[in-house]
């Protein structure tokens, strides 16, 4: 059994555990920690599909974690650290695309369609005015004091 | 033998669905009565033969007949027999199976329950509905076919991929078709209304309730989705952003919309041109998830590029299904007849409002999974749009949605009363407001979008509580009186508030579980304990287990709180020898509507063990809530209007608006 132990502990640094953030890899400085699960978040396992390195069990997600951290530790700042891997990886590795004449289309498109089918609204409400004020015109028997009475009545049948 | 029968049934239909979508089109033109009554007969018979293909099928997998390509690859003999089962449509061919099975079913449908449509209309639907049946059908015979023999049979299959071994594998993707392929039949109404050159509210009242069906079985199978995403994949999360899942939330964002927007056009006829693009851009959206999911082009535009004749054949698919009714509406479109007029503020307005929202918060999601593929096609740069992303744009998108959310079932139709409602949803605003004070005073500090968006949460849950207080007088009249009021309301107003309150719920778990998850990683052995927000868990030990075709390692934990045992939670490692892979099983402890969450790594040969807790508060209403969403729906479509085909006489109430 003892032999086993020693097996064991000889082969521990070689198995690989499949959990997402291990237990090794983090960090006693618990703002460190947290700036690194923040970044994690935002960075992608490149050979996994949609997932960030903060959720995958992928070796190359660990690497990442790992290399994350140690840059942190170097006394990077976040922006540095993201810098770095986009050298790196290019921007395939941001799962937020930075902003940029070619993902222009992508963060603006959802701004541009709702306001475009804000002043569709707007463009029909104000036909639908000009048409109830022609309509309203077309009262002519009215005087400005008859109409006030009309729509007055109207309103005490209404309640 | 059996499945040649599901392969030649499958033919059979097919031959089916091609007459079924000319003679009755051809008869609806000449108005021609017996051509059109081929319609009927022809929907049920293609049911039958897709149901006898899909039988085969099953059949092949209850006895592991290994002989057929499919049941080889996905299938195991010793698998137990719900997932032999489900495993039919846990693959590429038996999931297109299943999908045009459920297709064929709607196309029955209404064959059978549509004989109060008038006779043309019923027709072009069915004509409409076969033609996408058959482009399906073709698709499966030709590039999917699910009957394919192997010359020498194996010996033993290969198992199932044992992620989908899970009873969610039984549930989830039926529920999703149904909504999906559901939303065929607004497609096809909307294609028949175009074709005919007319449209009324008595299209809308049939139309409404065949969405809100596809619609409820939507909500509920992206729920079970995201359920089953949680519990099985050992971190806890329930929404990715995957495409995968913006495929099926695509079209429940557009249906949404429909479902308002067909009420418009039921009660008012207003918005005829609006409600027709929104059933065919649902339904589109439909066939685009199951190409985006089906053609593999999102692992990679590559790996469509190496298999491309299902892509291919797909998109031929959409092009013509997409392309053709987008065309056909821009040219028919403006022979529909707008109706009734509105005030911006009114009942209606407040609708168009919501479809503002709702399309944009859809097209965000479009733009957002399908630009990656865009731009790598286009430029070759290969980009990721995850969640990052789509938490910065869609929720931005969705507060001003839910703010107005409980305006809109109080404001009248025509022309409403902005300040006045403002005014009866004072009390909501203050629970909202009361809430956002609490929470910031008991976060001491912290984001204040936090406390904002729990207040906003019990805001929407208030304001749709506050039509039925009003109306059946609750706080002010006796209790039994209240009651019997209650039961007088009709059922669609029950629903519109169910749904509502549901979104609050579920919006209150998704920012519970969010904003205040805590997470323990740990290594542990055994006799040591980790703790979690009042809770300790002692590592009592493994175990092994011989499943009938996997073995479990299994961890074992005694739960406390306060030193008193509250239960024990066994996590489990899950490996399947016949595909050689692990999975985890995680252990799950409901309290009240908060679950503790437990899942482990691989054991270290030293005996400790990777693990990790969470504690996800309130986590449970996320589901409850979109559950609260599908009985809203369930009672809005057991209405009188709707059952009976017939709408109540509208309630005298002079208008303030000249007839037009």
């Amino acid at each position: 059994m003892r032999r086993l132990l020693v097996i064991a502990l000889l082969t521990l640094l070689v198995v690989p555990t499949a959990i997402a953030v291990e237990p090794d890899e983090i960090l006693s400085d618990s703002v460190l920690e947290a700036r690194a699960r923040a970044l994690s978040k935002e960075l992608r396992c490149m050979v996994c599909q949609n997932q960030s390195i903060d959720d995958s069990q992928a070796p190359l997600a660990r690497d990442l974690r790992v290399l994350v951290r140690e840059r942190l530790q170097m006394g990077e700042s976040d922006q540095q650290v993201v810098d770095f891997l986009v050298t790196r990886y290019g921007e395939f590795v941001l799962l937020r695309p930075r902003f940029s004449w070619h993902t222009a289309l992508l963060w603006f498109g959802p701004l541009a369609i709702l306001i475009i089918g804000a002043s569709g609204v707007l463009v029909l409400a104000r036909r639908y005015r000009a048409k109830v004020g022609r309509s309203a015109a077309n009262h002519e028997g009215l005087t400005a004091a008859e109409a006030a009475r009309v729509s007055e009545i109207l309103r005490a049948g209404e309640h | 033998m059996i499945a040649e029968s599901g392969h030649y049934a499958l033919v059979l239909a097919l031959a089916l669905a091609l007459v079924q979508m000319t003679v009755p089109f051809v008869g609806a033109r000449k108005n021609d009565p017996v051509l059109m009554a081929v319609a009927g007969p022809t929907a049920v018979a293609q049911l039958c033969f897709v149901a006898l293909a899909f039988g085969a099928l099953m059949i092949c997998y209850v006895r592991s007949d290994f002989s057929v390509l499919n049941v080889f690859e996905n299938s195991h003999s010793a698998k137990p027999l719900v997932y032999k089962l489900s495993g039919v449509w846990g693959n590429h061919e038996g999931s297109m199976l299943l999908w045009v099975f459920i297709l064929t079913v709607f196309g029955a449908l209404v064959a059978l329950f549509g004989a109060n449509l008038p006779a043309r209309l019923k027709a072009s639907v069915l004509a409409v509905q076969s033609s996408i049946a058959a482009a399906f059908l073709l698709f499966i015979l030709i590039t999917s076919n699910p009957f394919l023999r192997i010359s020498e049979a194996p010996f033993e299959g290969r198992d199932l991929n044992p992620i989908l071994q899970d009873p969610g594998l039984a549930i989830h993707p039926p529920l999703l078709y149904v909504g999906y392929v559901g939303l065929s039949i607004s497609f096809s109404f909307a294609i028949a209304a175009l074709i005919e050159g007319r449209i009324d509210a008595a299209w809308a009242r049939w139309v409404r309730p065949w969405t809100l069906l596809a619609w409820i079985f939507l909500t509920l199978g992206i729920a079970m989705g995201s359920y089953w995403a949680y519990y099985t994949l050992g971190w806890g999360g329930w929404w990715f952003w995957d495409p995968v899942e913006n495929a099926s939330f695509m079209p429940w964002l557009a249906a949404t919309a429909l479902l308002h927007s067909a009420l418009v056009m039921e009660k008012r006829d207003a918005l005829k041109v609006w409600t027709t693009l929104l059933a065919i851009l649902a339904f589109s959206l439909s066939l685009i998830g199951t190409f985006l999911v089906r053609s593999g082009v999102l692992t990679s535009v590559h790996a469509f590029a190496t298999d491309p004749m299902r892509g291919v054949f797909i998109l031929m698919i959409l092009a013509v299904f997409i392309g053709g009714s987008f065309a056909l509406f821009a040219l028919r479109a403006p022979l529909l007849k707008q109706g009734g007029l509105f005030a911006p503020v009114s009942r209606e307005g407040a609708l168009v409002l919501n479809n503002l929202f709702l399309v944009s918060a859809c097209a965000t999601v479009f733009i957002g999974t399908l630009y990656p593929l865009a731009l790598e096609a286009l430029t070759g740069e290969k980009i990721s749009v995850g969640a990052p992303f789509f938490n910065a744009t869609f929720v931005p998108l969705f507060i001003p949605l839910l703010i107005a959310v409980p305006f809109g079932p109080l404001l009248g139709w025509k022309r409403g009363d902005l300040l006045g409602v403002a005014q009866r949803l004072v009390g909501a605003a203050g629970v909202g407001l009361i809430t956002v004070a609490v929470v910031f005073a008991m976060e001491g500090g912290g984001p204040i979008l936090v406390p904002f968006a729990i207040g906003l949460a019990l805001y929407v849950m208030a304001g749709a509580l506050t039509e039925v207080v009003e109306r059946t007088g609750l706080l002010k009249v006796p209790l039994a009186t209240a009651f019997a009021r209650a039961k007088g309301l009709p059922r669609s107003a029950w629903g519109a508030t169910f749904a509502h309150f549901g979104l609050g719920i579920a919006l209150l778990g998704i920012i519970g579980e969010t904003q205040w998850s805590l997470e323990r990683i740990a290594e542990l052995r055994p006799g040591q304990s980790i703790s979690i927000r009042r809770y300790d868990f002692q590592f009592d030990g493994l175990t092994t287990r011989q499943g009938p075709n996997y073995r479990d390692l299994t961890a074992h934990f005694t739960v406390r709180r306060h030193g008193e045992i509250v239960g024990a939670m066994e996590p489990a490692r899950r490996s399947f020898p016949s595909r050689g892979t692990a999975i985890t099983e995680t252990a799950l402890m409901t309290r009240g509507v908060s679950q503790l969450y437990l899942s482990l790594g691989e054991p270290n040969p030293d005996g400790s063990l990777a693990v990790r807790l969470y504690y996800k508060p309130l986590v449970l209403l996320i589901w409850f809530g979109a559950v609260g969403m599908a009985i809203g729906g369930v009672l809005s479509l057991s209405d009188r209007r709707l059952r009976v085909g017939a709408p109540k006489p509208a309630r005298t109430k002079t208008a303030l608006l000249p007839a037009e």
